[in-house]
């Protein structure tokens, strides 16, 4: 089970600000499969990754890392800080 | 080190003055703050996503980073969230250090990893909609200029 967060318009496109999956996926590219593979709401937002970002744990990270021992996943577009 | 998220409005005077006393070993301190800005003369406001937990975990990670690299004797981020009217502040760094080529290095340090690697996220709300503000290739392009040889 692990918990995932969306933030800006991921979070607008899917509707919700957070959901827990329980996911086998082996990696962020896995669970982005599964979640594309749901709706077309999840289809869009998942679309083009290279609009996308993905912490896991709350550490950035890549979309070909390992969810193995993760708690949290957050996908979010690019950040705009300061 | 103080690193501040909050939605509250700040006082950048009385924040610059406090830090600016107090550190008898800094002889240069340098502040800068960021201001809501309408380009357009449409904009309403500006409201501000973040991620609790990674955006303070991501912030102390980029001024820890300074501070070793600049040997700075004190540092203070202050990021706001939430809704904010134009020409509000958004947010302020501030970095002391012996001499003040650090002090200015440090704060352009703090602020291109502030704009593109902590968690915050810019919409405006105009008279005519909503849109989130896109991040700017220049702004990932300046990090490298911060990657050691």
């Amino acid at each position: 089970m692990v918990e995932i967060l969306y933030f800006a318009w991921v979070r607008e496109r899917i509707g919700l600000p957070r959901e827990q999956v329980e996911t086998n996926a082996a990696t962020v590219a896995d669970l982005v499969e599964e979640l594309r593979a749901r709706e077309e709401r999840y289809a869009a937002a998942f679309a083009d990754l290279s609009a996308l970002r993905v912490a896991l744990d709350q550490d950035l990270a890549d979309f070909d890392a390992s969810l193995d021992g993760v708690r949290e996943v957050a996908f979010f577009p690019p950040m705009t800080g300061g | 080190m103080d690193i501040r998220v909050q939605s509250a409005p700040f006082d950048f005077g009385a924040e610059a003055g406090a830090f600016a006393t107090g550190h008898d070993n800094a002889g240069a301190v340098v502040t800068f703050a960021g201001i809501v800005r309408d380009d357009t003369g449409s904009l309403q406001r500006m409201v501000i996503e973040h991620y609790p937990g990674m955006t303070e975990r991501a912030l102390e990670k980029i001024a820890r980073e300074a501070t070793g690299r600049w040997d700075l004797k004190d540092c203070l981020i202050i990021h706001r969230h939430g809704d904010l009217a134009v020409g509000e502040m958004i947010m302020m760094v501030a970095t002391a250090a012996r001499h003040r080529k650090a002090a200015f290095e440090a704060a352009e340090y703090l602020m291109d990893f502030l704009k593109s690697r902590a968690p915050f996220w810019k919409k405006e709300i105009t008279g005519s909609g909503t849109g989130w503000v896109a991040s700017k290739d220049e702004d990932e392009a300046a990090l490298g200029r911060w990657s050691k040889e």
